[in-house]
């Protein structure tokens, strides 16, 4: 049933759906909302899970691993600082093949002190070995929460996923979204099948120690088990659109490339002011497109490669930045384009919530247009 | 050996894997200054000593990672420790 409501809540209802055995999550602008209403639906009987309230970030994912080892489906979800702090343990859930979910309210990293959006912090946290998923707006990030359930716990994978949504830009905003029922979503995402679990009458570690002998094989099954989720996502996504009428089944979403000159590659809300750029723009006769990055990791580098192979240039909207190096994004784009000739201008763009509007997005593909190099985008040379 | 998901172990690794193949140097108990106080037992990080037949003490050499505390300990100095050659 399509109802208006926020998109936290939006993300708190597939939580919901999902049925998971335990959450456990700290507080944390933008992310407050879910775990609050989450928090309420316990309370109130609409879910039966174990909702553990900790002192920290580290303790609440912490939480989760260990009831993940135990066999059942867990939730969490932070932001920024809160990721900052789970760093050590998003490593250790993904190295012990946990398929926790976690959603990540996309926010700055401090310092200076930032409650608004940019991708920085799940962007840090890209070698960690969680699948990230991108939703553009509330539909999205309430549908992904499903999808990345599915793939974690496939037993092909067995890697925790990250469903990432921008903070306060989808947060807080008000969307219609479509709520499948409970059959519905039970016939897409069955009760969790733990590869194996700790158990007291069969005693098993998790994580234990790897000399320099093991290390690098165990590392290259993660690898291996990453380049797998690529077909078990697209093998979802068909799924969920053949069940709810909204299809996941690529990695990417093309807009408007089939005769694009000019690419924009996007990752998250800012898609949606992207194509309205962009059909602005070829009203005019402009031939420009979108690639949306809708997963991060694993990076469909394939996909992205045949999307893009009509297209001469390719400008990326970066809303992070590796400092002394490029925007992450830039960075993916430019090994796989890599001897293909077409030519490819980075932006760090919409840092700590600067807003990316039609006509950044036009000025953009200007720049793109007269071969600029690689910049931070739209600085305001005044105050430097 | 093929490799667990997520790097489990089952119990009794312990038992399995045998640390002795780190040493380097090894502790020769001589038994000839002892005076059979058992120290050496106490002090062994590894419990790799044991008291024998006679009331002597030998280590086991399956577990020795060779770190030299019993020889440093041993107030009779009746341990040697000498290089392993492997
Ligand atoms: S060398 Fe170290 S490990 Fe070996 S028997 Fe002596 S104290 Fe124990
Ligand atoms: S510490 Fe030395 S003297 Fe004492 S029991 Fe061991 S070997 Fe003998």
């Amino acid at each position: 049933m399509t109802q208006i409501m926020e998109g936290s809540h939006a993300v708190a209802e597939a939580v919901r759906l999902s049925k998971p055995g335990v959450i456990s999550a700290y507080p944390i602008t933008p992310q407050t909302h879910i775990v609050e209403r989450l928090a309420e639906m316990v309370a109130d009987g609409l879910l039966e899970a174990d909702y553990i309230t900790v002192e920290s970030e580290f303790s609440a994912l912490s939480a989760c691993l260990g009831a993940s080892a135990t066999g059942v489906r867990v939730y969490s979800a932070t932001t920024s600082q809160g990721l900052a702090l789970m760093f050590e343990v998003c490593f250790n859930a993904a190295g012990m093949r946990l398929p926790l979910v976690m959603t990540i309210a996309n926010r700055a990293l401090s310092a200076p002190l930032s409650i608004w959006n940019d991708h920085q912090d799940s962007i840090s946290l890209r070698d960690s070995g969680w699948l990230q998923l991108y939703a553009q707006d509330c539909q999205e990030a309430h549908d992904l929460h499903y999808i990345a359930y599915r793939v974690a716990e496939d037993h092909s994978v067995l890697l925790p996923a990250m469903v990432c949504f921008d903070g306060f830009v989808l947060t807080h905003t008000y969307e219609p979204v479509d709520i499948p029922g409970q059959e519905e979503v039970d016939a897409f995402l069955p009760a969790f099948s733990p590869y194996q679990r700790l158990d007291a009458r069969d005693p098993i570690s998790f994580g234990m120690y790897a000399t320099p002998d093991y290390y690098m094989e165990f590392r290259y099954e993660m690898e291996r088990a990453m380049q797998r989720a690529k077909g078990v996502l697209k093998e979802c996504g068909k799924e969920f659109g053949e069940r709810f009428g909204r299809d996941y089944s690529d990695l990417v979403e093309s807009y408007r490339l089939e005769d694009a000159d000019t690419a924009l590659v996007a990752m998250g809300s800012l898609c949606g002011t992207v194509k309205d750029a962009i059909d602005e723009m070829r009203g005019e006769g402009k031939k420009v497109g979108l690639l949306n990055l809708r997963v991060f990791r694993p990076f469909p580098f394939e996909d992205v490669k045949k999307a893009l192979s009509g297209v001469s240039r390719v400008a990326i909207l970066d809303k992070n930045v590796s400092i002394g190096s490029k925007g992450a994004v830039g960075l993916e784009m430019r090994d796989t384009l890599y001897g293909t000739g077409i030519e490819i201008l980075d932006c760090i763009a919409g840092l700590g919530g600067r807003d990316i509007r039609k006509r950044d997005v036009r000025r953009i593909v200007g720049l793109a247009e007269a071969g600029g190099g690689d910049i931070f985008y739209g600085l305001r040379e005044e105050v430097l | 050996m093929t490799l667990s998901v997520g790097c489990t172990a089952r119990p009794g690794k312990s038992r399995e894997n045998r640390t002795g193949a780190w040493r380097t140097f090894k502790p020769n108990f001589k038994h000839d200054k002892c005076t059979k106080c058992g120290i050496c037992a106490l002090i062994c990080p590894e419990s790799a000593v044991h008291e024998n037949q006679d009331g002597f003490y030998d280590a086991d050499y399956n577990y020795c990672k060779g770190c030299g505390l019993c020889a440093e300990e041993c107030p009779a100095e009746d341990i040697e420790m000498t290089r392993e050659e492997k």
